[in-house]
This record gives C-alpha cells, structure tokens and sequence, in this order.
C-alpha cells in the first residue's frame, strides 16, 4: 500500500541568482532573478511525478536545487523527514546515495575521457570504497544488462555510443547505487522519436521493479502523461497546478495549462484542423521583473484587477487537485 | 552501392577499445606534414645528441690549417670552419644541443606554471580568479627585452637563468588558455553530474579537468617550443644568451651575421638548422591542434 | 481540405539523389526522392535523425556542402534547379523560394538590425529604394503580428525572443512573395505554445499568399496540423509517401505504423508506448537493402538484400483521392496490418 508519508516534501521553494546588469555601477547590489520561486509538492515512495513547463520556468533549476547543485535560497526540502535546504555537505553527502539524476544531453552527461565501466562505476567507487574492483565489475555489469546495454561494450568510450546507448549509460549510472528517488531532467528531448519510446518504457520497468521514485521534468505534454501519475505545471518559476494525470488533462483549471493543452498538436489531421487553440498572447515575463500579483497575468485570458495585487497561492481541493489561481 | 554491413557486425564488440587518444593518434598519422616534421625533428635531436661524439673535433678545438674555410670534405669540415679555425657542424651541432635544451627547459618550467595558475584561476573563480588574471594582464604589458637585458646585466649569464628568464615570459599564453578550458570543463554537464554523485572536489579536479585539459596543453606547449627557441636565439643574437665559448644557435647566426659578406656559409647551416626546427615544431603543433580537435569527431 | 482538381504543380521533384564524398568512401544521403507540389499545397518531409529530410531541401535550393553532389531534376517553371548557373540560381532563391531554418538566432546576422537585414533582400531582388524597402518590411512584420513593428524593426535580433525570431525569418522569407517555401524544422527549437502561434501563422500566410511550403520535421504532431501531403524518409530513402489522411488513418509501411505507435499521444489510452527496437543508422554505414530491415519485426532475407521499389497503392488510385500514396517495402499491405492485429492482441 501507499506510504501515507511522503518521501520528499518541497514548500514554497525559491532559488533566486544574484545578477548584476553590466550597466550597473560596482556598488549598486545585485538584482534577484527568480528562476524558481514558490514550487511545492510532495512525492511519495514509488511514485512519478512529472514537472511540466515552457523554456524558462526553471524546471531544471528546480531539479538541481533538489539535488544541492544550486543552492536553494528559500522553502525548505523536506527528505525522509530531515529538513534538507540547510544541511551540510557530509548530510547531503549521505543522501546523495538516495537522490539521484538522469541529465538531458546524453553525450555531454558523460566525461569523454572515461570508459564506460569507469563511469557506471564511479558512484559506487565513491560511496562504497569497501568494494574491491571485481566486485565493482561486477555489479557494473549487471546494471548494464539491466538497461538493455550489452556486457562486451563495457570498456568503450561514450562517443562511440548512440544517444540513446549513452543516455542508457546514464540511467545505469543513476541507478547504481539504488537510489529511492531519481530526478530526471528532460532525459528524452534529445533523442530521436523512435528512441524516445525504448527510455521511457525502460524508465517504467525499472521503476516498478525497483520501486523507484521518479520525477520526470519534460516540456513535452504528451510524454509527461504517458510517465507520471501526478503532474505539476510550472510557470515563470511558479508551481501552477499540481493534479492527478486524469484530473489535469481532462479538467485543467489554471488558465496556462489550459492553453498549453490546447497548443499541443494532435495526432490526428482532421481532429487537429478543426480544433480551436488558446493562443497565447505576448512573451514570458523576464524572471528579473515578474509581474507583481499574479505572474501570468499578462497573458491571462482571465485577467482581472484583482490579479495584479494579490499573489496566489497553490490551493488544494478535496480530491488532492491544487491550482494558483484567483479565478478557478 | 551502399556496401552491406552484416547484422552481427554492427551488434558485437571491436575487439580494440578506441580510446580518444588512440583516435588522436591515428588522425596525427593521418597528416603528412606533421609525420614527416617528426621524423625530421628526430634526425635533428638526434644528431645534435650524438654528432658531437662522432666527430673528430670538439666545439672549441681550432684547426690552425684550416682556418675560416668553405665546407670541404678534407679534414672532415663538411659545414666550414669560422674565423677561429673552430669546425662550424661540429659547432652547429652542440649549438643545436643548447638551443633544444633551452627551448625544452623552458617550456617545461612555463608549461607547469602557466597550467597550475590557469587550472586555480579557472576552478576557484572569483575573486582569486580575477586577481590571478590581472598580474598575468600586467607581465603581458612589461617589454620582455628590458627586463632580460636587466637581469642578465645585473646577475650575469648564466646558462640557467637565461632558461629562467625565458620562463617567465612563455608561461602566460598557457594560463590564459588553460584558465578559458577550465571554465568550461567546470560548467559541462559531466562535471555536474560528478558533483550529483557525491564526488569530492579534489577528485573532480583530477578524474574529470585534468584528463579533459591535457589536449589543450599539449597543443600549446607544441606551440610554445618553437617560440621559446626563437626567443633564446634572440636573446644569444643581442649577446645576452650563453657564455663564449659554449655557443647556441643564436649566437652562431650572430657571428655569421658579421661575416656574412665574405663567408655565407656561417649563417647558412646555423640558419637553416634554427628554421628547419622551427617549421618542423609548428607543423607538428598544427597537427596536433588537428588531431585533437573535439570537432573532428 | 483539398479539392481533388489536378493542379498544375508548382514545383517538381524527379528522382532526386544526394552524395557526399568522404574520406571513408561516398555517402549516399538521399536516395530517389519523388513529389509533386501545387500552389498553396503544403507536403510534410518526416523523417529522424540520418533519414536525409534536411540533405533534401539544402539540394533543392544549391545550398550543399563542398563536397556534396545532387543529381535527378528539380523543376521550377520548367527549369532544373540543379543545373542552373550560380547566377541564375541566386536570382531566384529569396525571391521565387525561399528558405526558413531551425535555429533562428544562428540564420539572421547577429551584427545587423532586423531593418537592414529585411531591406537589403528587397533592394537587392525588387530594386526598391530605402523606403519603399522599409514600407513593405514593415507591412510584412504586421502581416507576422509582430507588436509593434515600428519600434522594433530597428533592433537588433538578439533582442527578440525566439518565437519573434522565427516570425521575422518567416517576413523575411515572405518579403518576395515567393511562390515556394521550404522550412526546415521551423519550430522544433520553440515551445509548444509558440509553436502552435507560429503554425496558425504559416497556415495563414498561405492561404493569402498561396505559397506552396515544404514542410520539414520530425514532429508527425506538425505534419497532423498543416500538411495536406506527407513524405516518410528513413535512411535516405522515401518509406511511405501519401495524402496526410492516408498516412495517419490508413499507413501501410511497418515504420510508419512504428512510429506512430511509438509517439505518446494527447488522445486515447495512456498505455505502454509499441517502441520501435534498434537505433536510425548512421548515413555513412547504411545496411544493404532496405535501410529499415535491421529493426522491422516483418523483415527476411529478401529484405536484408533487396532495396525495395516505391510503388502505388492501389487503393490509393481512386479518382478522389488528391494524392496517389506510394510505399516501398516487399510485404503486402494485408501482411502489415495482420502483423499488426497479432502485436496488438499480444501487446
């Protein structure tokens, strides 16, 4: 049965960059970007979720807060009930074996001067030092065949690998050290169509059978429904909605993730001509001057005055279906 | 016809693991130019180590019989003799002994300097990052030439302060290159994925900078031989390189130089020696820049 | 959709091959594409990475590398394309086709405003003076909906965005009026609402301007929205060639019924993705035969040996279809989709 404890818990996280215009005089401060600034979920054992969101949104910041690489600046992580946006390395060192990613670009995830083997094996070369090399070998093996990558390749270079093959590399090198959760940011953009299908399809078998946690970050709609059993649509920073799949494709309530439905193509001519999309009006906001109130007022074909002064908050109904929205 | 490729080709493994270097090798294999300016530089290290032994005079011996001579095949002067009776291959060739030792000195000291400051610079960021790059902006600015007439005439010449003085102009350009490479192994996804596996800093500077930053300098450091030795050959042409009578390549252009008019054959051989070295090391830079080229891929 | 009249095509494609020569021996990157294009008609190239979608509209419009070679006919008002001299060939490019490219920021000069990048195409093909050449530029980046026009034109193309990049090639590309446009992969770098803005767009234009556009993409998502006929390329070669309809309602080609089977989708059950095993090969290592033997679950040894021939379908030759389909593959269209019925009971 379902853990009714969640495994990791994000409230109102923000990670905002200091960034000083180069036309600014040396002893003006800093001015915040917010690339992520009031993201909240929970995610419970065994589960996906997946994060959706146009080009800067800052889902891949959030995946790297999530990991430590970026600190976060704001909200708290909450990991198995130990308070993590505040921990030090040697804490986070330790659950690092835990919390693991799965990167975009599958060539450039890997350090070309490295064997595969090398790079499978460098988690548990790192956690587990007790292991000798044949023990290590060993278990780097076996993590290959598990990811559909055959034994004989082990001491080849990434670059003489596919994208697919290397992004396979990838997954093994995540898994290795069985983590619980498993960030994976956009780890199917990069790949062509065809290939696409085999990793999502292996990222759902090994989740099953290893009962991993996933959170799956695309911008591909379509993909993210296939994947997730939650989704969170993010905008300018901010988490929007938070549903169940079913419940968000087949009943948004936030205004953007209406129309980011509607813009996707479907893959049917005559459905697809005689659909009416929601087209957006204006460009994203810079994440250096979001709008006050509500951040997608600009562009929201529901706008009111009531928008521009009260931020909103992400809002739960009683079937777990949260929006940030004042008109929904 | 597209030729046809098996299905158990394309499946099984090659038995030899092509390794990045193997692939660089195999490009610089592939380049005429660089292979043969190897082969060349070879012949010309190996003469100048083992000429002199074979020869029947030594750099200093004067030839009361013949002296200031065109090339002859009598009494084995095959480059001439100087003014001095002294035999110029014999010359040329211990020359050529200073002139490489220098040059390879030199490179080795400015080569490990220029990586250990571009490496801290470009890793530590910051702060350190922009101090280090400002003093390296101000020796840029300093003219070399004042300086090394400075320090040879205030602590004499001395064969290892000439490689010193040397060094401490060369080692710019590396850390310059070095610290540009670094800031950009430092923001490549492998280095963030090393960082997401718990991989303590130290061990990312060594497993996945380091190995990743050897291609660049070593295409510098082929890049910077030929300067270093053009450099001593000028410091040895104004005076200011090796003490008579140990002679380098400069100081031999020099002396030729002079007497150039009535005898061309002094610059000739020291000449051609310093330029066909010099070519040989640029080619094999270029095809070494070729070879390692991550685009090439 | 589209009326089943024959229209006299505007563009015409015979047989077109392309060749690299390389270090390692001749690549051959397109291998005997085919198509008719009427007025106002817009055919969708799909294909994934190696399949030569991008090969084939660099070859149409002469813009191949060094050491590439096209061969077969490429006829625009009844002259060869990749025949003509460099002379005639600039004066029709921009003017009568032009071309838009994926990455708008790297396709428009970083150094020049957006005013004097549009200007100088319609002084150079219209020989229009500064301000006649200003007047229709703006008019044309009205006519993309870019707000504000006046204010922008002057601007630099960094200072856009990149869906607003992509509407000013798309002006620039129209500025001539040309009768035909190829766009390769014009919304792949864009999100999927600038996209769907960006398509209606295009959908737009066309109908006022009657372009014929070649689409190229490997968004089959794309081709659903504004595609009336549709070229499947894998490998270097046409796979399935037909009315969009056809396509995605009736195709008869294992890859395509692979891919769409291995595309997620909006609609319908989110059940387990049918992935297509195996990898797209690499142009320079095509295996013998047909290019898609290795991975097709249908495949023998005729396959592995034989190159398939692009045939009609027969259904496909009834007098209202508008176009006739053509796939290449040696089982029959009744073996295919019995294949199918078998996966889809056991899958």
């Amino acid at each position: 049965m379902a853990d009714t404890t969640p495994l990791l818990s994000v409230r109102d996280l923000q990670v905002h960059f200091p960034v000083r215009a180069a036309s600014a005089w040396p002893w003006e401060g800093a001015r915040p970007l917010k690339a992520v600034d009031a993201v909240s979920f929970d995610l419970y054992a065994g589960q996906t979720l997946g994060v959706v969101g146009e080009s800067g949104c800052g889902k891949s910041t959030l995946a790297r807060a999530l990991l430590h690489l970026h600190p976060a600046t704001g909200g708290s992580i909450v990991w198995r009930g130990q308070e993590m946006r505040r921990a030090t390395p040697a804490q986070w060192l330790a659950v690092r074996k835990d919390i693991q990613m799965v990167f975009q670009d599958p060539l450039a995830s890997l350090n070309p001067r490295m064997t595969v083997a090398q790079i499978i094996g460098e988690p548990l070369r790192i956690h587990h030092p007790e292991l000798d090399a044949p023990a290590v070998m060993a278990r780097v093996r076996s993590m290959m065949d598990r990811v559909g990558l055959t034994a004989q390749q082990i001491n080849r270079y990434p670059h003489e690998f596919s994208g697919g093959q290397c992004q396979r590399i990838g997954i093994a090198r995540a898994l290795i050290l069985s983590p619980k959760l498993v960030v994976c940011d956009e780890p199917v953009s990069a790949l062509d169509v065809s290939i696409q299908a085999q990793i999502v399809n292996l990222l759902q078998d090994l989740q099953r059978e290893l009962g991993l946690a996933l959170i799956f970050i695309a911008h591909d709609l379509a993909v993210v429904r296939h994947i997730s059993q939650r989704v969170m649509v993010m905008y300018l920073g901010r988490s929007v909605e938070i549903a169940e799949r079913k419940a968000l494709y087949q009943h948004p309530r936030h205004p953007y993730t209406q129309a980011l439905l509607s813009a996707i193509p479907l893959l049917d001519p005559v459905a697809e001509r005689n659909k009416v999309a929601q087209l957006l009006p204006g460009d994203l906001p810079s994440p250096l001057n979001p709008p006050s109130g509500c951040v997608f007022r600009t562009r929201c074909p529901q706008a009111q005055d009531a928008c521009s002064v009260t931020v909103p908050t992400l809002q739960t109904d009683a079937q777990g279906h949260a929006v940030a929205c004042l008109r929904a | 016809m597209p030729t046809l490729i098996p299905k158990s080709v394309t499946e099984a493994a090659e038995p030899a693991q092509r390794s990045p270097w193997l692939d660089a090798r195999i490009r610089f294999m592939r380049n005429r130019a660089a292979v043969v300016s190897l082969l060349i530089l070879s012949c010309i290290v190996l003469a100048c180590v083992l000429g002199p032994l074979l020869l029947p005079y030594s750099y200093e011996d004067t030839d009361w019989n013949q002296m200031g001579i065109a090339p002859t095949l009598t009494g084995w002067h095959l480059f001439g003799t100087d003014e001095l009776g002294r035999d110029l291959l014999v010359r040329t060739l211990v020359g050529g002994r200073i002139s490489l030792t220098v040059g390879l000195l030199a490179t080795l000291v400015s080569v490990s300097l220029g990586v250990a400051w571009g490496a801290v610079a470009g890793f530590v960021g910051g702060r350190v990052d922009a101090l280090m790059m400002r003093i390296v902006d101000i020796l840029y600015a300093i003219p070399y030439l004042l300086i090394a007439i400075m320090m040879v005439t205030i602590l004499g010449r001395d064969f290892y302060l000439v490689v010193l003085t040397i060094s401490a102009f060369s080692w710019m350009d590396m850390a310059r290159v070095v610290r540009g490479q670094t800031l950009s192994i430092r923001s490549k996804e492998y280095v963030e994925a090393a960082r997401a596996i718990g991989v303590p800093t130290w061990r990312i500077i060594f497993s996945h900078v380091v190995p990743n930053l050897l291609g660049i300098v070593v295409i510098y450091t082929s890049i910077t031989v030929p300067g270093v030795i053009l450099t001593e050959s000028v410091l040895s042409f104004l005076g200011l390189g090796v003490q008579e009578p140990m002679t380098s390549w400069g100081v031999l252009i020099h002396d030729g130089a002079n007497v150039m008019a009535s005898s061309p054959w002094m610059i000739w051989f020291p000449g051609a020696a310093l330029t066909i070295t010099l070519y040989c090391a640029n080619f094999i830079g270029d095809g070494m820049r070729d070879a390692l080229d991550p685009k090439e891929r | 959709m589209t009326t089943p009249s024959p229209k006299v095509p505007v563009l015409q494609v015979k047989d077109l091959q392309v060749q690299f020569a390389t270090n390692d021996g001749p690549v051959y990157a397109v291998n005997g594409v085919s198509f008719d294009l009427a007025r106002g008609q817009t055919l969708g190239i799909v294909g994934e990475s190696g399949s030569g979608k991008s090969q084939t509209a660099l070859a149409m419009m002469g813009l191949l590398a060094r050491q590439g070679q096209a061969s077969g006919q490429v006829l625009y008002q009844g002259q060869n394309l990749l025949t003509l001299a460099p002379d005639a060939l600039n004066t029709l490019r921009g003017a009568h086709i032009a071309m838009v490219f994926q990455d708008p920021m790297t396709a428009l000069n970083p150094y020049l405003t957006v005013e004097r990048q549009m200007t100088e195409v319609l002084q150079w093909h219209k020989g229009l003076d500064r301000r006649a050449a200003r007047q229709r530029a703006l008019a044309m980046l009205d006519a993309v909906k870019i707000p504000d026009a006046a204010g922008r034109i002057s601007r630099y193309p960094h200072e856009f965005s990149g869906g607003m990049r992509q509407r000013v090639m798309l002006a620039m590309s129209l500025l001539c009026e040309p009768e035909i446009l190829l766009a390769d992969e014009p919304t792949t770098a864009l999100d999927v609402t600038v996209q769907a803005q960006i398509l209606a767009l295009l959908r737009e234009l066309q109908r006022d301007l009657g372009t014929a556009i070649v689409l190229i993409t490997h968004d089959l998502g794309v081709v659903a929205g504004v595609c009336d006929q549709v070229l499947v390329m894998y490998g270097g070669r046409v796979m399935e060639q037909g009315s969009v309809e056809h396509i995605f309602a009736r195709a008869a080609h294992p890859y395509t019924r692979g891919l769409l089977q291995a595309i997620p989708r909006m609609d319908g059950e989110a059940s387990s993705l049918r992935a297509i095993p195996g990898t797209p090969p690499l142009m320079a290592q095509l295996p013998s035969g047909c290019p898609f033997a290795p991975r097709c679950a249908l495949a023998d040894a005729q396959c592995s040996q034989e190159v398939p021939v692009l045939q009609a379908i027969a259904a496909s030759q009834a007098a209202d279809e508008p176009f006739v389909a053509h796939r290449a593959c040696h089982r029959t269209e009744a073996q295919v989709l019995h294949h199918e019925v078998l996966e889809a009971g056991h899958g």
